[in-house]
């Protein structure tokens, strides 16, 4: 991640500044954002609608889906059944974890989940159809066949959340209770750049899906159990290398007023914002360098 | 140069580096000049053919004047507008057809893409309407318009993609082999309709065809390309003349005859009776048929015309010097 510049950007696939927006390049970032989240709505939209024009059979898939991740969770509890503590870690504890967990990666996979899609519609060439078109491509992608489906797992992951909020023994100060949906959107933050950054090595290698999907199961799978569990190492790799210790861990343990296992300060669970920021950051300039790469098919 | 030209081509050439296995393990990298320093205007309002043997780039032209494709070398302006800096402005004022694939929604019915397309593209509701119905009588859409474009045949699939391309009123149109698989009716409905909508929008056509006739009926201008380089840029008549062209009179003579031999033309072909006899397209049949009714036999004959494919096709094929 060396070679990052952060020089001005501009809103132009493949070059650099316009003339228009070298002077304005803010205010350009800006305007493509919101016709990007108009255009994601959009989409989004009609793709609901179409969906839900079947009412029966999605709502079998919602369940199904939340059953199926349900799934994961039965695993933690049957564990609680033999023994008291997880690493330490109560069962509130540890569903706390879960939950935090599983609604950030829920929301990433609901809202930009799709950009998987991008690899095959690189290979098969129908990007030429999305460049042509007056809405910024990612809103496009991320948006394409939107899953309302996908809301299954989120709504699983958020009711194990709200059940250990309520077994949790917490003192809620004002800052505990600002922490949680700092690190809820931080979280989901985090596991979009993943995806946003996935996407965009689609755009060279149109089968690198796998890649991306590594990292969101690892740290999704990895950050819905206590740090403890895990190796020194591992957990150091999900502070400073890929920063999935920041979704929850770091936050939570916060709120839950245990030490962090790396023996760092704190107020350390207050940088997720900062790092979600980061991240997103960079997956941005890697899906612009992603895109500039882009060259079509030759038919 | 005027302000008229509404699309400019200066110098323009796209490289693309391609990588290729020789040997083993061992990769050459090697460069392919898909368009090799092309030049030319088009002034708003024209509908031009751009054509080519397969592989001659033009799919490539057209995708550097979408901004899809950035050029490697010379500059690219349409409306005033460098495509691949500014795509998203671009986008709004053009439309383009890809005949190999579609720019729809592919699980979506037609109604909903269009639907989409307004809202992407602000197209007023009124203009909407009459847009819509306008493309779906000149293109006999009523009955497709609640079928997903997949299930779409290929040629229904086309109209569909013509209609979104021309529902926001696009300044220029391109179109990227728009009749491919059409059937005779559907293709000349599609003529039709492209003519109407040049004559009475203005729109500027960029064409891309196999099909010559989709050419000879729609285009009064015509770009020939080969090898990324533009090898001829002008009427459809000039094309006959700087091709050489040659007719061809079919005779048929009351019995077997050594080919004949008669000033301007030449035997080229014998079977039975009958042969095949070329002369100048320039020159006239008329003294030609009278001199070998003097002297053979004649019982039947009938002249044909240069196909325009025969005179790109030598055109093209001795190119490689120009
Ligand atoms: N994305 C690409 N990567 C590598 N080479 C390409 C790419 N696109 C096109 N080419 C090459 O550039 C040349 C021109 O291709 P192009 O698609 O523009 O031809 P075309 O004139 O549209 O041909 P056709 O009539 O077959 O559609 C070809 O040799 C092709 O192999
Ligand atoms: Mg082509």
């Amino acid at each position: 991640m060396g070679e990052v510049s952060y020089a001005p950007e501009t809103e132009a696939v493949g070059t650099d500044a316009g003339p228009y927006a070298a002077r304005w390049p803010l205010r350009d970032r800006l305007r493509e954002a919101v016709a990007g989240c108009r255009a994601y709505l959009l989409i989004a939209g009609m793709w609901s609608r179409s969906t839900l024009t079947y009412r029966v059979s999605f709502l079998m898939t919602v369940v199904g889906n939340a059953c199926m991740t349900a799934l994961d969770f039965v695993t933690i509890a049957i564990i609680f059944g033999h023994t008291r503590t997880l690493g330490g870690f109560t069962l509130a504890e540890t569903a706390f974890l879960y939950g935090s967990s599983g609604v950030a990666i829920g929301l990433a996979d609901l809202l930009l989940g799709s950009l998987d899609g991008l690899g095959r519609r690189v290979r098969d060439g129908t990007v030429d159809a999305l460049l042509v078109r007056p809405v910024p491509i990612f809103a496009q992608v991320a948006a394409d066949r939107f899953a309302l489906r996908r809301l299954g797992r989120l709504t699983q992951a958020a009711v194990v959340l709200v059940w250990s909020l309520i077994r949790l023994h917490v003192a809620w100060t004002p800052g505990r209770a600002l922490l949680l949906p700092v690190m809820a959107v931080s979280g989901a933050a985090i596991f979009g750049a993943f995806y946003t950054a996935g996407a965009a090595l689609q755009f060279r290698a149109g089968d690198a899906a796998e890649v991306q999907s590594s990292f969101t199961h690892g740290g999704g799978t990895m950050t819905q159990y206590p740090p403890t569990l895990f190796a020194r190492e591992l957990v150091r790799g999900a502070v400073f290398v890929v920063p999935v210790a920041f979704v929850n861990w770091m936050p939570a343990l916060w709120i839950l007023g245990r030490p962090e296992p790396l023996g760092l300060p704190g107020w350390t669970g207050w940088l997720s914002p900062a790092v979600a920021l980061a991240v997103c950051a960079l997956a941005g300039l890697a899906w612009r360098a992603g895109l500039r790469s882009y060259r079509s098919t030759g038919s | 140069m005027g302000t008229q030209a509404l699309i400019r081509f200066e110098d323009v050439e796209k490289v693309f580096q391609v990588r290729r296995k020789a040997g083993r393990l061992r990769r050459e990298r090697h460069e392919v000049r898909a368009v090799d320093g092309i030049s030319f205007e088009v002034p708003r309002g024209e509908m031009v053919g751009y054509i080519g043997p397969n592989g001659a780039g033009k799919s490539t032209s057209v995708k550097m004047l979408t901004g899809i494709l950035m050029p490697s070398a010379g500059r690219v302006t349409v409306a005033g507008i460098d495509p691949s800096r500014e795509r998203l402005r671009l986008a709004r004022r053009i439309g383009v057809v890809f005949g190999q694939r579609t720019t729809l929604w592919w699980d979506l019915p037609l109604r909903d893409s269009y639907e989409l397309v307004r809202r992407m593209y602000r197209v007023p509701d009124a203009r909407y309407r009459a847009n819509l119905d306008r493309c779906v009588e000149l293109l006999d859409l009523a009955d497709l318009l609640d079928v997903p474009v997949r299930q779409l045949s290929l040629g229904q699939r086309m109209r569909g993609d013509i209609a979104a391309a021309l529902l926001p009123d696009p300044e220029v149109l391109y179109l990227d082999e728009p009749t491919i698989g059409l059937d005779v009716i559907s293709k000349a409905k599609v003529r039709d309709f492209l003519r109407e909508v040049n004559a009475e929008h203005g729109t500027t056509v960029l064409l891309t065809t196999h099909d010559l006739t989709d050419i000879e009926q729609l285009c009064r201008r015509v770009m020939v390309i080969d090898h990324g380089r533009l090898v001829y840029d002008g009427g459809l008549a000039g094309l006959h003349a700087i091709g050489d062209s040659e007719r061809v009179l079919v005779v048929d003579f009351d019995r077997e005859l050594p080919p004949v031999e008669v000033d301007g033309v030449r035997s080229v072909r014998v079977e039975g009776p009958r042969q095949w006899l070329r002369f100048p397209a320039s020159a006239s049949a008329a003294p030609l048929v009278a001199r070998l009714a003097a002297r053979y036999p004649l019982v039947d004959l009938s002249v044909r015309e240069p196909a325009i494919e025969d005179v790109i096709g030598r055109m093209c094929a001795g190119s490689q010097g120009l």
